[in-house]
Parts: structure tokens; sequence; C-alpha cells
């Protein structure tokens, strides 16, 4: 018979628990989640990179929708369990959900410790514990205010770096003297210090919270030694503690956590606990390699193996703050019966540190080199003797040969027990065995079936070196997406190929770089024909059949099969004569919808196809051209008053903006290009989320790009400051030039600048004035052909066959 | 009762290459696919999905992408491609010199 079984929680401890127990004993259990998160499964370790831009949350999901409808598994989201009936074996949610239980498992997870100081309360003051915690950040962080994260330890840190990373003053306050006290001794705290610094985020040791103050929100953050510090947001990260309080109010063991037994069992032997909440032999874990060894000792038992045991082990520390590399396990305090070896290269960053005890490692911090982390944690999980290495034993396992190794050897010579991937805890053996058997050709593969670097994904050099290894040729790790199933080659190489041999039509790019198929597909044949618009501009024919529709009939084809119309209004400005125009137009063809669109434009919507080159022609006669709202192109340049109007006012931003906009339209771009000008740092116009912005300040005009404000939501980046408005124009228009010339097709501005790197497109446009200025040429000779009005093109008959249908059959009146 | 008749459209100039257009009949829109190797196909303009006009896709191959969410649907066989499953009619077509007909059933129905 199924049995019902109940978990509260659904964190990646129980996320774990189920996918071994589906393994084990599928169909054995009828299972039923509650989740006070109202979504799914997600890895909470990778939120500090959803928090600096480096992932989006679809990315770090790790049970969508579909696996628990897969695996029949009920999850309730965003209900709370409230009580626990041991005695008729049911809980009960926050919403009056009850269900009965044969086997409960909890998994409460911790809460966030919040340092009981006034002003604690305070709007503005947050956590840092789950993707709510990060969208709020996000959002203090696009007024790019000022934030105090009060914690020095992993969370605060990466915390730190996520919000300095989207544009924020970021100060740390850290109670001790050194940073991370408890995983890296003084030195290794010293050289964090320093690499924390230089990121431009200041940090204060030694730094009491006294107060939090403000009036309705928090204004500041006030120490012991009366020092006060401004900010708009703080986050709390001094730790966590168990959420023990449910299994408490149920009666069962508990003391800092919920007391288990070392199979996971609680005091009561129908429930168990694992994860956060969790303590065994006196012990609470936060890591997330002890909680999967829960989870898998919690799943053997439930599916009926009473020999799985949870046995302590220590676990390495990293922080996921990129370009800051840090490794510690063990014990390293300093003691008579123990000696240390220490390596320090101050030049390079470096600092190694070995602890030893009885000529074994007993623990290690690595400093600005970590590969060999994974070695040292070997010798110290097997306490072996490493007195005849002693000598070299802290240049790392390439040196235990006589002569340097690389580094692929050192892999080589790892035993098949290593430990590989310490999240997961899945050692080389395992990995290796996995590629051979099933054949494993790519990591996502490998990642999927063993979860090697499947989680903070810092081992994954070492997993694609074990790929290698035993791939042998096989394994191309720098294989490149295709464009499209049409062809091997990517869109770089695509790229590289039509400007060498010099391909200038769709024909010769697929003859000459041996396109499978005859005429291509929906995904390459669009891109080829951008990638042709934009190296040949005078003499390529563009290709309206390889156009997507929107751009082929120059409007935006909606779900019913109707198209919208948006007329273009230079800077957001109209006038009374364009806005009868447009009311004429829209009684004239009974249109049902008239929306004013995010980027400041009137868009009517349900215009039937055959209408399109009589609304365009009346909208012409007003002195309308097309807003290009459809195109992959330049969209909008949306603006504020400015200095015409505004008392806070520091430059035309009006002016400008339509200047820009003039300047650019009709312009083809990779992806669509979305602008704004703002008069000052007040920015009205929304300048610091667009692909390219500009905020105006006393001293000139800052630009701004790689903003965004869609799928993703990411702040700018600072491009420079020039003076005078002849300035901001050219370096806009280099700036999108070199996008137009190096960026992918459909790739937006902020995922082509996180590729080529910030400081690159810096170099090259800001600095570089041989570059900007050919840039600038070339865009403006591309203009010749591409400002054309494509509406009144179309009025005058271009593409006439496009706007009616090719025959009309009626009823035939058949004799009689 | 009339039986299935062909009747005229046009001609294949009428339609770019790689391109559609769309016949207008009592029971709704028919899409004329021409390829670039100048075969002509007929099939029911309404992607079995969400009824985006198939007119308006890409045509690749015999293949056509529905503009609306990328479904590509065999101008042969009215199939969908890939992962996707569905399909749409498709109407025989005659080319006589330039001159297209499509066989239609029971245009003349109402009258009869």
């Amino acid at each position: 018979m199924t049995e019902r079984l109940v978990i509260v929680g659904n964190g990646m401890a129980p996320g774990r628990m189920l996918e071994h127990l589906l393994e084990a004993a599928s169909g054995r259990f009828a299972v039923t989640i509650f989740n006070a998160e109202p979504r799914v499964n997600y890895d909470r370790i990778m939120l500090s990179p959803v928090l600096s831009g480096e992932k989006n949350f679809e990315q770090i999901v790790i049970h969508g929708d579909g696996w628990y409808i897969r695996n029949g598994i009920t999850l309730y989201k965003g209900h709370r369990v409230v009580a626990i009936d041991r005695k008729a074996k049911t809980v009960t949610s926050d919403h009056g959900v009850t269900e009965p239980y044969d086997k409960l498992v909890i998994a409460t997870g911790s809460v966030p410790f919040i340092i009981p100081v006034p002003g604690k309360n305070l709007a503005g003051v947050i956590t840092y514990r789950d993707l709510d915690d990060v969208e709020a950040m996000l959002l203090a962080a696009q007024s790019r205010a000022t934030a105090v994260v009060i914690g020095g330890g992993l969370l605060g840190l990466e915390a730190a770096a996520g919000l300095k990373a989207r544009g924020m003053d970021v100060t740390v306050l850290h109670v001790m003297p050194t940073l991370m006290e408890r995983q890296l001794d003084p030195a290794a705290g010293y050289l964090l210090q320093r690499a924390i610094e230089q990121r431009g985020i200041k940090v204060l040791t030694k730094a009491n919270t006294r107060a939090i103050i403000g009036q309705d929100r928090v204004e500041g953050v006030e120490l012991e030694d009366g020092r006060i510090i401004p900010a708009t947001l703080v986050v709390m990260a001094v730790g966590i503690r168990p959420n023990a309080a449910l299994g408490k109010e149920a009666g069962l063991a508990v003391e800092r956590g919920i007391v288990v037994d070392e199979g996971m069992r609680t005091s009561d032997p129908d429930i168990y606990a694992l994860g956060e909440c969790a303590e065994v032999s006196g012990r609470v874990y936060g890591l997330v390699a002890p909680l999967y060894e829960m989870a898998r000792v919690a799943a053997a038992r439930l599916a009926g193996d009473g020999t799985a045991r949870f046995i302590h082990a220590d676990t390495p520390t990293k922080l996921k703050v990129t370009g800051i590399d840090l490794y510690s396990l063990g014990d390293f305090a300093d003691g008579d019966d123990r000696e240390e070896i220490v390596l320090r290269d101050a030049a390079a960053g470096v600092y190694k540190r070995l602890v030893l005890k009885d000529n074994r490692i007993i623990g290690t911090v690595l400093y600005g080199e970590t590969g060999d982390g994974a070695w040292f944690a070997d010798l110290l999980k097997k306490q072996a003797d490493i007195s005849e290495m002693r000598d070299t034993l802290i240049f790392g396992q390439a040196y235990q040969g006589g002569s340097p190794l690389d580094p692929m050897a050192a892999v080589a010579a790892l035993p098949d027990d290593a430990e590989i991937c310490g999240c997961n805890g899945v050692c080389k053996g395992r990995i290796t065995a996995a590629i051979t058997s099933k054949r494993l050709a790519s990591l996502d593969d490998v990642r999927a079936h063993t979860k090697a670097s499947a989680s903070c994904g810092s081992c994954t050099g070492l997993v694609e070196q074990i790929m290698k290894l035993t791939l042998g040729e096989a394994y191309n790790p720098a294989a490149v997406q295709p464009m499209c199933g049409c062809t091997t080659l990517g869109h770089d190489d695509v790229r590289r190929l039509i400007r060498a041999k010099g391909l200038k039509t769709i024909p010769a790019v697929m003859q000459e770089l041996e396109w499978k198929t005859s005429c291509g597909c929906a995904k390459c044949r669009p891109a080829l024909n951008y990638y042709l618009v934009c190296d040949f501009p005078d003499e390529y024919a563009d290709d309206y059949q390889s156009r997507f529709v929107n751009e082929r009939v120059h409007a935006n084809i909606q779900k019913d099969g109707t198209y919208s119309v948006v007329p273009r209004m230079w800077g957001g400005v109209t006038s009374a004569k364009e806005l009868r125009a447009i009311a004429d137009v829209v009684e004239k063809f009974d249109i049902p919808t008239v929306k004013v669109t995010g980027g400041q434009r009137i868009d009517m919507l349900g215009v039937r196809k055959e209408d399109l080159p009589a609304v365009w022609s009346e909208l012409g006669k007003a002195g309308f051209v097309s807003g290009h709202a459809y195109a992959k192109g330049l969209r909008t340049v949306k603006t504020c008053v400015g200095t015409d109007w505004c008392r806070f006012g520091t430059q035309d931003s009006t002016g400008l903006g339509v200047r820009i906009e003039k300047f650019m339209w009709g312009s083809w771009t990779p992806a669509k290009v979305k602008m704004a000008v703002s008069g000052c740092p007040r920015n009205c116009a929304e300048a610091t989320c667009k692909d390219v912005g500009v905020i105006c300040v006393e001293s000139g005009y800052e630009i701004h790009f790689a903003g965004a404000a869609g799928l993703d939501i990411k702040g700018t980046e600072i491009l420079g400051l020039v003076k005078t408005e002849d300035d901001a124009l050219e370096h806009i228009v280099a700036l999108v030039q070199m996008y137009r010339e190096q960026a992918r097709y459909l790739e937006r501005i902020y995922k082509w600048a996180k590729r080529v790197g910030v400081d690159e497109i810096r170099r090259q446009v800001m600095e570089d004035a041989q570059k900007r200025k050919g840039f600038f040429e070339r865009f403006v000779f591309s203009q010749k052909f591409a400002q054309i009005d494509p509406w009144a093109e179309r009025v005058a008959g271009k593409d006439a066959h496009e706007f009616r249908p090719m025959a009309e059959l009626r009823f035939t009146e058949a004799a009689e | 009762m009339s039986a299935a008749d062909w009747i005229a459209i046009g001609t294949i100039y009428d339609i770019p290459r790689r391109g559609a257009r769309c016949v207008a009949t009592p029971q709704g829109r028919i899409g004329v696919f021409r390829t670039a190797d100048d075969k002509v196909f007929a099939i029911e303009n309404r992607c079995p999905h969400r009824s985006g006009p198939l007119t308006e896709g890409i045509v690749h191959g015999t293949s056509v992408t529905c503009p609306l969410h990328s479904w590509a649907i065999s101008l042969e066989t009215g199939e969908a491609q890939g992962a996707d499953e569905g399909a749409v009619k498709t109407f025989a077509v005659r080319i006589e010199g330039d001159a297209l007909f499509i066989m239609l059933e029971a245009l003349a129905t109402k009258a009869a």
C-alpha cells in the first residue's frame, strides 16, 4: 500500500531527499509538500550570482513545476505549516489545508539572526535568505543609493559584492577584527579585506552596531563609537539559527535544532527532520554538503535501509565572489601541539597555510590560488602521513613528482575516491564511471547524471579536466554553440568569415560556409540578413523573405493576426496636430485599442493588415514616419523636459534626445535598442535601465549603457563623462556601431557587454579616439541607406502584395 | 452537389520566392506558398498551435515557421515538425504554365 509522506519545507535538502527516494523506492509514497515560499525548489547557494546579475532565477531552479507533476507530487506553494497533530498524524497549513501522514519530514531550514538593536524593524532593513530578499535588494539597488551590510562572513560579503556590482555604494560592518574569522586565519582575512576594498567596497572591522536610525525608513547605522554611516538599505547577514519552532510546538526534542539520531529520526519515530533545522550529535549545519548527506541518509531510511548513517565531516568553505579565490577546511587555530607551513607571495596575492598535527594535515587555508584544495582535503580526510613530502607539500600536488607537472597530470594523479564536488559529495571515480558507462560528452550531461559541479559550480574546472582525461580528444570544452541546426559554426565565426571571405549574399554564405540545408531556417536566415545589412550597407540587397514578419511589413503582429502601429514621436514630444491626426485615424479605421507605451509613444492596436498602407498614408500626411516599434533597431529615445521646464534640469535633455533619435533612426541593430536622456541625476527618463542612457549633470553628459529592464533587470554601466552635446552624440553613435559590428544576432547590449567586457568597450569607445571616429564614420555611412521611411515607401506601392490576398473566392451560384 | 473543383487563384509570380500569399475563401483563409525552387503548396492558414497566420512566417526548404510561436509546419504534409504535435489541412495545387489552381471542395454547396 502507498504510504503518505508529508514534507514541511521545500528547500535544497528535502528536494535532494526526494530525488534519492524516487530513485530507490519510486511509488512507495504518495508525497505532499508544504512550502512557505510561493515557488519551486531552487539553488539557494546561487542567490549571490542572481544578486550580482551573473545568473537569473530560471537558471537556478532545481525542480521546475513539471518535475512535481511528472512525479505525482502535490506541492502547496505559499503554505506555511502552523500545526502538527502527532496523535491524529496530520499537519495543517495557515491556509487551512490539513493533510494526514504516515511519515512526516520536517525541513523548515533556518531563520536569519537579527541583532537586537533599536531600529531593527525599520523599512529598508532586510536579511539575506531567499529570493524575496534578493528582489528587495535589487529594487533598492535601482536607486543607486547607499547600502550597509552588517556581517563580514560568507553571506555578508557575497551580498556586498552583489550590491556593489549593481551600482550601490556599499559599506561592510564586521564586529570582529578580521573578515570571515571562522573560516579564515587573520592573514587570509587581511588579504580578503584588501581584495574587497579594491572593488570599491568600504570595510569597517571591530564595528559594533548600536542602533539603526531613521524615522519611517532606515537612514543610517550608528556604531558604538558614535560614528553614523548613512544608508538607505541595511542588510543583516550576521548568521542563521535553526528554525525549530514547529518541532518544539509539536513536543519533539529540541535543543539548538530539532534533535535527530544518525538516521535523521526525531524523538517521534514517524517524524524525520533534516537540513538546517536539524541537530545531529550536538551539531547544526549550514553548508550544503552535510545537508545533502542528511538527505541521502533520510531517503535511505525512508526506503527501508536501516544501515544508512550520518557521519560528521569537515566541509570546505568557498566564497562565491567572482575574482576572489579562497578555500578553507578543517581546524586551523594555533596550538602547542601543532605545526604550520606557510607560503606567501605578496605581489601575486597568494597565501597558503597548512596546519599539521603529528605529521598529518588537520586544516588548510588557501587564498589567491586554490587549485590544490581538493588534494589537501584528500590528505586530510585520509589522515595521510606527509613526512616524506613535507618540504614540498605546500607547493601542491604538482611538485610531488620531482618536476612540475601540468594541472591535468595533477587531476590524473588524484585517486578515485578523491572528492571533486564538495557540495554534492561526488568523488572522481563516480564521475569517470558515469562518463564511461553512460557515454556522457558534455558538461551539462555530467552535471545531470552525477550532480558534480551542479551546485555552486566552483569545481567546474576540475570536472572538465576529468572529462578531458576520460574522453581524450573526444572532449572539446570550447565547443561553440552553433547558430542553428543548419551549420556547425557559431555566430562569431560566421560574422568573421563573412568579412574575411567577402560573402555578400545569403546563398554565398550558405555555399561557402557549407550550410547543411538548402535555404537555412527561421533562426539563421534573419541573423545572416542582419550581418550582411550591417557589413555591406551599400552593396547588400536586403532579403525581406529572410526577415521576421514584423520587419517585413513594418508593424507588430498581434496574437490574433492583426497589427499594431506606433508612429515616431521624436524624444516623446508631440503636438495638437499630431494627436488630432492619430485620433482621426483611430476613428476612421475603427482601431479598437489606443495605448501609451513605456517608451513615450502612442500605440494603435488591432489594425487589419489590409488597412496598414491606408493608415500609414493618413499618418504620413500629418508628418509621421515609422516608429520602428517592431524592429531589431533603434526603438525610442525617452526624455524628460530638462532645462526647458524643469527647475532641476542641468542640460537640454529633450533636445539631446530628439537629436540622437533623428540621427540614429532607421538603423538596424542585432537586437532592439532603447535609449533615454535624463536632464539631471533624479533621472525621470529612467536612463539607467536602458541599452544606452544619458544623465545630464552640470559638468556635462554622463553616458550609460548595458542596462536592462525586461526579462532581466540590470542597472547600466557608466561609459564615461563627456563635456558637450556633440561629444555625447559621437560617443553614443560609436558605442552602438561597435555593438552592431560585434554582437550576435538577438543579443541585447547588456549581454554583449557582459561577454566582451565593459572595460574593453570603454577602452575602444572612450579612450581610443581613432577607433571611435572609425565607428562613428561607418555608422554615418550606413545611415545613408537606412534612413528611408518604410511606411512612405509602402504607401507609394512597395511590396503591395504583402497587404492584400492573392485571390478572394466567393460562393458560386451553382446552376439549377 | 458539386464535386471538388480546380479553382484559378492567380499566377506563380504573384507569390515571392520563399514567400506566401493568402487566398480568402468562405471556409477561411488558405495559404499558398512558393519555395526557393518554385514548388507551390497550399495549406490551411491557421497554425494548429494558436491559430497564427502561417503565410506571415519564414519559408525554408518545404517548411514554414509560424510567426507567433515558431512552430515549423511541413508544407507537404501539413504536420508540425520536431517535438510539436498537430497538423493543418493541405490542398492540392496544379500549375499550368504560370497559372495556379487549387482543389477546393464544396464551394458551391450553399447554392446547391
